[in-house]
């Protein structure tokens, strides 16, 4: 019987420190979603399902959609977002677009009407302009998602691919050799 | 006299330069076609200050970057630029950049500089002005903007190192320049040292080369001002490099991330010091280097005075061509030069040599590597006491962060783990691609950090504005179904005194017509 | 012109794989020839057999990974590993011993794990260790010294023992190692200075041991000069088991042996100078390598001296393979420009 009541007393104090310890010594995690959203290429361009890149990060965190939905990020963010994760690798998605080499948008200023229907539609506010008034692309901020395309009721605007500079050249990694 | 330390590391190589330093130094005539690169230092395009056909003297701005540290791009020689190419740039990638192309026009006309030989009563601003105007950039092979690097510093320079220290193979332009120009070297330094206020300031040389070391005691000797130090540093590679050069000079560290400003120290090569001493004293603007032409591949190995834009097959075609055993053309030196597959390319600020190299002269790259030992041989060389194993795993299987954590940042690509490594594993190669991969990716993640931050930015704007909407909406629909409007019932007043008055206006029919259609 | 493109540096490189290889094998033979002198031809035949077990296994397992074989084999180091195992074993084992044993440090101790550079386990220790604890009797069986031997056995009669394991004609071949000895009869109570008298032993270590690991020092020194080993982890091993050997000794002369003895018996040079510095398995920085050599030393001694083996060196080796990862984590130098 007392031994009982000893081993009670114990376990019942023993769980308030872990109760009390747990609350005080609680340190702020991240939490995942802005992990995984600072993993995504913040193009805002909609492909993988959701309306921007934080509604998708909600939607992994929530295991909710799968973590190979993203073109913009390519292979190389599905990795990022495996590791982080603790998940299996998977390809690209193709039903959610194929991965492109890096391209912005290019406004034909012959052809524009100036309706400003590319400026509701940019989701970083990349173009400037205004009603029956001249518009073009702010180069350095377009992130090349194509949302500004199907918009355009005189598709005056292309996409170009991002030129290969010395400034933006990769130094070729050695062949991974034999062995 | 100075104690010099010794820097952790470095390779005892054999110089191979003998061979370019038999003749002087040869002024190469002025090519028919001179081929400009419209480049920034950081790799983007710059753009065209003229239009083509326009007349440039020597020395005129044909290009610049948006970028304040990049220096204007200038006309080598007078004449005509008769068009703007895509033309291979002096770059490891063998890229294409916009070229600008000069036809001299054979008279040489300079811009109008005055020359300062009273520079010391001139002001800091000024002087780094006409460094500015003359186009200088370091001769070293890095090109760094020199009138930005000496306005960088915050703090007083306390040391200004002349570096002489030619450590890598088959270079000698500094030797040579040393050995007939010492004077003007030594002019230079004085203009650096009084503009940077330095308290001391030194030339370092390597203690093999005794007929440089000569010329240049000569020349101190010969000046009455006594402030400038010679310093013979030992001869292993890579004390030329400014990192090593400091901390053999003065045994302080360049801080990680740093520059040597941080610690009080400016380093300059000799050549940059002449460019510097012409551009103050004669007014003359930086148009041609001294590079050493040499290797196995060429008839003629020697070091020559070429104009910038002068493209690399006429320089060699100068000194007396291609021989039979011409297998690779380097730019540069055999540890830290590109390789370039054509001789369609100009002379920049950066090409201090050009090494033609037979196959027994260079390694042969395609034999397969084997496997690491973890030797660790490759840490016993490393200048900057790196890791080279850890960071070569972790590049390998792209774990960039864990590569990050071994300090690849620090590399200096000198290659010496390269060369010592028993396996013949291309390290240096790895660390550069995981480099520039590093670059790539912060530049992303600051490119996505923008896109982000615009994006929410918009969100706010739009859901402010739907807010408004809503609101002002709101407002209307209960004013309206409350019934007590002032603005309607005003505007009801209004509308019918409208009318009143239009009818008013309208003249009155005569009684007549109307009882006439009564009867 | 158009020329190839190849990438910095250029120059030819300056050390080469199976030159170090070789080096290492080169330095076998003072070691080598020493024991042939002392303990007959077997050693020979040994590794003879032991080359032809590693080439040939070598060359399956690379074929069977997939892997180019000719230019793995060039590099030497299997035959180094088979080598070293067979001059570690007793000359006059028999051949499936040493064919067994070099195909486990092949296969298991190397292969299983990517091959050459992969492996965490020293192969021809990991290969001692298996054949120690699978085979007891037949690796504690030495040969006695030939100095000692009435008749000498001829080569013939050696290749009869090895090939046809029947060890009962020739009583008085084999013996306990001279480490061996001191370890059972200190257990049995009786003093050091009386064990040491007996034939066995000479004036330092044992009769032929003591030049067979003065030929090991040899070939050592001669590595160091040619540097392509280290010094750091021979001398922090000798160093730690002189030190380790000395404290006790002084303490108590009767029950602990000198520490020349210790120096120049069993595999102490060997494993100082061949096996410990193999670099695929030790710590890589320097710090690491003065710990690790110092750990192995005192490990080698608390084997030997309170241990259930007689020689520790491949434990001892094994063990701090495994501690060898760790060493380095923790002692990375200090990178210019930074504070540590």
């Amino acid at each position: 019987m007392l031994a009982v009541l000893v081993v009670t007393i114990l376990f019942t104090g023993l769980a308030g420190l872990l109760a009390y310890s747990g609350q005080r010594l609680n340190i702020e995690t991240k939490p995942i979603t802005e992990s995984i959203n600072s993993l995504l290429p913040q193009t805002q361009c909609g492909q993988c399902g959701y309306p921007g890149c934080r509604p998708y990060a909600e939607a992994i965190s929530k295991q909710e959609a799968d973590i190979n939905r993203c073109p913009p990020g390519g292979e190389e963010t599905v990795r990022s977002l495996a590791e982080l994760l603790g998940l299996e690798f998977k390809p690209l998605d193709e039903a959610h677009g194929i991965a492109k080499p890096p391209q912005v948008a290019f406004i034909d200023e012959e052809r524009c009407i100036g309706c400003t229907l590319c400026i509701q539609a940019c989701p970083v506010d990349a173009i400037i302009g205004a009603s029956r008034l001249m518009h073009t692309i702010i180069t350095a901020e377009c992130t090349g998602c194509e949302l500004c395309i199907p918009p355009c009721p005189v598709d005056c605007i292309d996409l170009l691919a991002i030129p290969n500079t010395p400034a933006n050249w990769r130094s070729p990694s050695p062949e991974k050799s034999a062995c | 006299m100075l104690s010099l330390e010794r820097f952790f590391g470095g390779l005892f190589l054999d110089g191979n330069k003998r061979v370019s330093t038999q003749t002087p130094i040869r002024d190469m005539p002025l090519s028919q076609r001179l081929m400009i690169p419209l480049v920034q230092r950081n790799g983007l395009e710059a753009h065209e200050l003229l239009p083509i056909g326009s007349r440039v003297l020597k020395g005129t701005a044909i290009g610049g970057g948006s970028n304040p540290m990049d220096p204007w791009i200038l006309a080598p020689t007078s004449g005509y630029l008769k068009a703007i190419e895509q033309y291979t740039l002096p770059h490891p990638s063998g890229l294409s950049g916009k070229t600008w192309v000069l036809e001299p026009d054979g008279l040489d006309e300079p811009i109008h500089l005055p020359a300062l030989k009273h520079y010391h009563t001139l002001t800091t601003e000024a002087l780094i002005n006409r460094i500015e105007q003359a186009g200088i950039t370091g001769l070293g092979g890095a090109a760094f903007p020199t009138a930005a690097k000496f306005k960088s510093p915050l703090n007083a320079i306390d040391t200004l190192i002349i570096n002489g220290a030619e450590c890598e193979p088959y270079i000698t332009c500094d030797e040579a320049l040393m050995k007939e120009r010492p004077d003007l070297i030594l002019q230079g330094a004085y203009i650096a040292a009084h503009l940077l206020k330095a308290t001391q300031c030194l030339i370092a040389l390597e203690n093999d080369k005794y007929d440089a070391i000569g010329a240049v005691t000569t020349a101190l000797n010969a000046h009455k001002n006594r402030t400038i130090e010679l310093v013979k540093v030992p001869s292993i590679y890579p004390v030329g490099g400014e990192k090593q050069l400091i901390k053999t000079i003065t045994g302080r560290e360049v801080p990680s991330g740093g520059i040597p400003a941080d610690i009080g120290i400016l380093c300059i090569n000799v050549g940059t010091c002449a460019a510097i001493a012409r551009a103050v004293l004669c007014g003359e603007p930086l148009h041609s280097r001294i590079v050493t032409v040499t290797g196995q591949g060429v008839l003629n190995p020697q070091n020559v005075k070429v104009h910038f834009g002068t493209p690399l097959a006429d320089v060699i075609a100068f000194c007396g061509g291609y021989t039979e055993k011409a297998t690779q053309l380097i730019l540069g030196g055999p540890m830290m030069g590109f390789s370039v597959s054509t001789d369609e390319i100009p002379i920049a600020h950066n090409v201090n040599t050009l090494l033609i190299a037979g196959s027994k002269e260079i390694r042969d790259r395609e034999q397969p590597s084997s496997p690491c030992i973890r030797c660790g041989d490759c840490a016993t060389v490393c200048p900057m006491q790196l890791t080279p194993q850890q960071m070569y795993w972790y590049v390998k299987s792209d774990q960039l962060d864990r590569a990050v954590d071994y300090h690849l940042s620090d590399c200096i690509e000198c290659g010496s783990c390269d060369v010592v490594c028993p396996s013949h594993i291309p390290l240096t190669q790895f660390f550069r691609s995981g480099k520039t991969q590093l670059k790539l990716k912060e530049h992303g993640l600051q490119m996505a950090e923008r896109a982000r931050l615009r994006f929410e930015d918009r969100q706010v704007r739009l859901d402010a504005s739907e807010r408004e909407k809503a609101a002002a909406l709101l407002q209307r629909k209960t004013k309206l179904e409350q019934g007590t409007n002032p603005e309607i019932q005003q505007a009801i007043e209004r509308a019918k005194h409208k009318r009143a008055e239009k009818l008013k206006q309208v003249a009155p029919i005569p009684p007549q017509l109307n009882s006439g259609s009564e009867d | 012109m158009k020329f190839a493109l190849t990438t910095a540096p250029h120059l030819t490189p300056m050390k080469h794989l199976d030159e170090l290889m070789r080096s290492v094998i080169l330095a076998l033979v003072p070691g080598i020839t020493a024991l042939v002198m002392a303990f007959g031809p077997g050693v020979l035949i040994q590794c003879v057999m032991a080359i032809l077990t590693a080439v040939i296994t070598e060359g399956v397992a690379l074929r069977l990974r997939g892997r180019p074989i000719l230019i793995r084999l060039k590099d030497y180091s299997a035959v180094l590993t088979g080598i070293l195992l067979a001059i570690s074993i007793p000359p006059l084992s028999p051949w499936w011993l040493i064919v067994f044993g070099t195909t486990i440090s092949l296969i298991i101790g190397k292969h299983i794990y990517g091959g050459l550079g992969y492996n965490p386990f020293n192969p021809a220790m990991l290969g001692y260790a298996v054949l120690l604890i699978a085979f007891p009797k037949n690796m504690t069986a030495w040969v006695t010294p030939s100095e000692l031997l009435s008749s000498i056995p001829s080569l013939q009669e050696l290749i009869e023992i090895i090939f046809n394991p029947n060890l009962s004609h020739y009583d008085g071949l084999t013996t306990a190692t001279p480490l061996d000895t001191t370890r059972t009869q200190l257990g049995m109570q009786r003093l050091l200075d009386d064990i040491h008298s007996q034939k066995i032993f000479a004036i330092i270590g044992g009769k032929g041991w003591q030049w067979a690991n003065a030929g090991f020092l040899v070939g050592g020194l001669w590595l160091l000069k040619q540097r392509m080993i280290s010094w750091p982890i021979p001398m922090s091993f000798l160093g730690a088991l002189t030190f380790c050997s000395l404290m006790f000794h002084l303490s108590a002369p009767t029950v602990y042996p000198n520490p020349l003895f210790h120096l120049f018996t069993g595999g102490t040079m060997l494993g100082a100078f061949f096996i410990a510095t193999d670099p695929v398995t030790a710590a890589t920085t320097p710090k690491g390598r003065l710990i690790y050599g110092a750990l192995i030393g005192v490990l080698v001694f608390v084997i030997r001296s309170l241990g259930g083996y007689p020689d520790g060196v491949a434990f001892a080796v094994l063990l701090m393979n495994l501690a060898a990862p760790t060493i380095d984590h923790y002692s990375q130098p200090r990178t210019y420009g930074h504070q540590k």
